[in-house]
């Protein structure tokens, strides 16, 4: 935090200068690039600024800062659809399906969705997919007493595709409205286990229709997750992103470059360990972090 | 996606090749193109800026004016500079002169605490020890059933006195699991912790009180490979906060490069002893510096390239 703090009144102090010498675009380079940005992207953000700042002859620190943070605004796109499609269809429940590698926070954000979901008086039953790591079918079962919702969990190490099917076949039946599948966490590098998440997705669609694919991208990581966020999208066509542990001092900045690239948009944002923390993405919240504002 | 550094460097060695000297113009080009590598695989800036610095001093030395060919010469000294950080003095575990060897695992949340528990106490007991391990995380959902059934899997005993879930004092269960490993003959305890954010103070205190009625042998610092630029933030937080002694990095069975390996080790000092690399019980081994640095500048490729030039 300290280091932070430093860099964001670094920049401003920069930024209030009478003018904009080489240690000024440095100073916003760094802030990006520690911020994971990445370096190609950074260089895109700064040259066009450079370029904007020439063209329109901006000469005041407060005009540079507005330029740089519309820029960054328009880089996460603020107008993309961030809502979560969790409508019923007729009878049908709609169904997430929840992916990631490993303890990113899927467990934990399928516990806090289900939270907000039935915030919202909708009845909800979870899935517990993910029949590998130690303990967590319980672990999605304690999320699921602590906000009210039903857990269909199958046999230790038993096929996960099945309990999906389970869930949502349960969720059918007792005519719920949205029905969330967590999964194991898996890198992205293994085929076999990512062949193993194609199939519960296609066995759910023999049940029902798979309305979100939500990626859990863990806000520390850097730019593997741009490589984590092509495969996943390959394989389960994944619908948004769910940016976790942002309540700590990692910006994710890597999600610029995903969003860009694979048209994705970050759907939620997830702060905190308890049920309460997840917050829908805010593109000027995540802006403003990234500029330490 | 990325370009590699083996890519980049092509071009300027293909411009160097002719030379026989390098300019410090060459050798700005040659240390831009190693920042940027070094930045893609996730170093961290302010160790990319120092480490970029000692390697140009370096390239202006003797050794590579004196070289048969400068460029390689360069490359062969990010390469060793490399290694001799990721490496600097490598160490065993130590174990206390009076049993039991107190272990101590600290980190953020999902790094891979509670399988590493696992991990380091099957490799112990196959080699005769007889290690404990301790649920001190009373906070996340199930975590002591996890460490308990990672203790089955590992056949090893798991002191577990409180449920969790919010329930439990972590530092009591820390301070008697000592008497209960002396009661039960165990020569070394596993004390798993509950994931924690370097800026989450309380959380920080609490991991200070549990080392310090156990007063480890070791504490471990535990980090994804595939952390980004944060990993200097969070390694200075959990130094200054708990403090530790070694570092192990998980995740390695992924692709990411893992620079974050180099910028612990530069920002901390600490070793990195130990490498996790997959999510069974037996995907754990020694950390290996050579492989770690050929990983982080895509070196593989390098060596093949100066073969060439
Ligand atoms: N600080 C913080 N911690 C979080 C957040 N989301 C999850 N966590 C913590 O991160 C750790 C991992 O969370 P899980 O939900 O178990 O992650 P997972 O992706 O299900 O993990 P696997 O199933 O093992 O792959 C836990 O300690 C959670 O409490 C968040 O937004 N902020
Ligand atoms: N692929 C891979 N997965 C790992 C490795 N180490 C741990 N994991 C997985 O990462 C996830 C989190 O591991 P845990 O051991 O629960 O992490 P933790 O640090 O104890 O998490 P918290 O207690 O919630 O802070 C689980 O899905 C593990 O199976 C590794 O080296 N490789
Ligand atoms: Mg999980
Ligand atoms: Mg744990």
């Amino acid at each position: 935090a300290r280091s932070q703090s430093a860099l964001g009144r670094g920049l401003l102090e920069l930024l209030s200068r009478d003018r904009l010498d080489d240690d000024v675009w440095d100073e916003i380079e760094e802030r990006l690039i520690t911020a994971d940005v990445g370096v190609a992207p950074t260089r895109a953000v700064v040259e066009e600024l450079r370029t904007k700042v020439k063209v329109l002859g901006s000469r005041t620190p407060g005009e540079v800062r507005r330029l740089l943070r519309e820029q960054l605004l328009a880089q996460i796109n603020p107008d993309l659809d961030r809502t979560l499609h969790v409508q019923k269809h007729g009878e049908r429940p709609a169904v997430l399906l929840i992916v990631g590698v490993n303890g990113t926070g899927k467990t934990t954000t399928t516990g806090k969705l289900a939270r907000v979901l039935i915030g919202d008086g909708k009845k909800v039953v979870l899935g517990a997919a993910d029949t590998f790591r130690a303990a967590a079918a319980d672990q999605l079962q304690t999320w699921g007493e602590r906000v009210g919702a039903d857990t269909v969990r199958g046999p230790e190490g038993g096929d996960p595709a099945s309990v999906a099917f389970d869930a949502v076949a349960k969720g059918i039946e007792e005519k719920v409205d949205v029905v969330i599948v967590d999964t194991a966490g898996r890198l992205h590098t293994k085929t076999g286990l990512m062949d193993e998440l194609g199939k519960v997705k296609r066995v759910i669609e023999k049940k029902a229709t798979v309305d979100e694919v939500l990626l859990v991208l863990d806000a520390t990581t850097g730019q593997n997750g741009m490589r984590q966020a092509q495969v996943f999208a390959e394989v389960v066509n994944i619908t948004g992103i769910a940016l976790t542990k942002l309540d700590g001092t990692a910006k994710g900045g890597i999600v610029i470059s995903v969003q860009r690239e694979l048209g994705v948009p970050v759907k939620l944002a997830g702060l905190g360990e308890g049920p309460d923390d997840l917050a829908p993405f805010d593109p000027e919240v995540f802006v403003d972090a990234i500029l330490g504002e | 996606m990325f370009e590699t550094l083996s890519d980049r460097l092509t071009s300027v060695f293909s411009s160097l090749r002719a030379k026989g000297r390098l300019s410090d113009a060459d050798i700005d080009a040659t240390t831009r193109e190693i920042r940027i590598a070094l930045l893609e695989a996730d170093v961290a800036l302010p160790v990319v800026k120092t480490f970029v610095a000692q390697v140009k001093e370096r390239a202006r030395g003797s050794e590579v004016s004196q070289a048969l060919n400068p460029a390689q010469q360069v490359v062969k000294i990010v390469n060793d500079e490399l290694i001799e950080i990721l490496g600097g003095e490598t160490r065993r575990l130590r174990f206390a002169k009076t049993p039991p060897t107190v272990i101590m695992l600290a980190g953020l949340q999902g790094a891979g605490k509670t399988t590493l528990a696992g991990k380091l106490a099957r490799w112990l007991r196959e080699q005769g020890h007889a290690p404990m391990l301790v649920a001190a995380d009373l906070q996340r959902p199930n975590a002591v059933q996890q460490l308990q059934v990672v203790g089955e899997r590992a056949q090893v005993a798991v002191y577990a006195p409180e449920p969790g879930n919010g329930v439990g004092d972590p530092i009591g269960v820390a301070r008697t699991s000592l008497d209960e490993a002396k009661r039960l003959n165990h020569d070394i305890v596993i004390i798993d912790t509950a994931g924690r954010l370097g800026i989450d103070q309380e959380m920080m205190k609490q991991a200070a009180d549990i080392r310090d009625v156990v007063q480890p042998d070791e504490i471990l610092f535990v980090v994804d490979a595939m952390i980004g630029q944060d990993a200097v933030t969070t390694a200075q937080a959990f130094m200054e906060g708990v403090g530790f002694d070694g570092v192990v990095l998980t995740k390695l069975d992924g692709d990411a490069r893992g620079g974050a390996a180099l910028s612990v080790r530069h920002i901390t000092g600490r070793p990195i002893m130990f490498a996790s690399t997959g999510e069974k019980l037996e995907d754990f081994d020694a950390f290996h510096p050579d492989r770690m640095a050929s990983r982080i500048l895509d070196m593989g490729d390098i060596l093949t390239l100066i073969e060439q030039a």
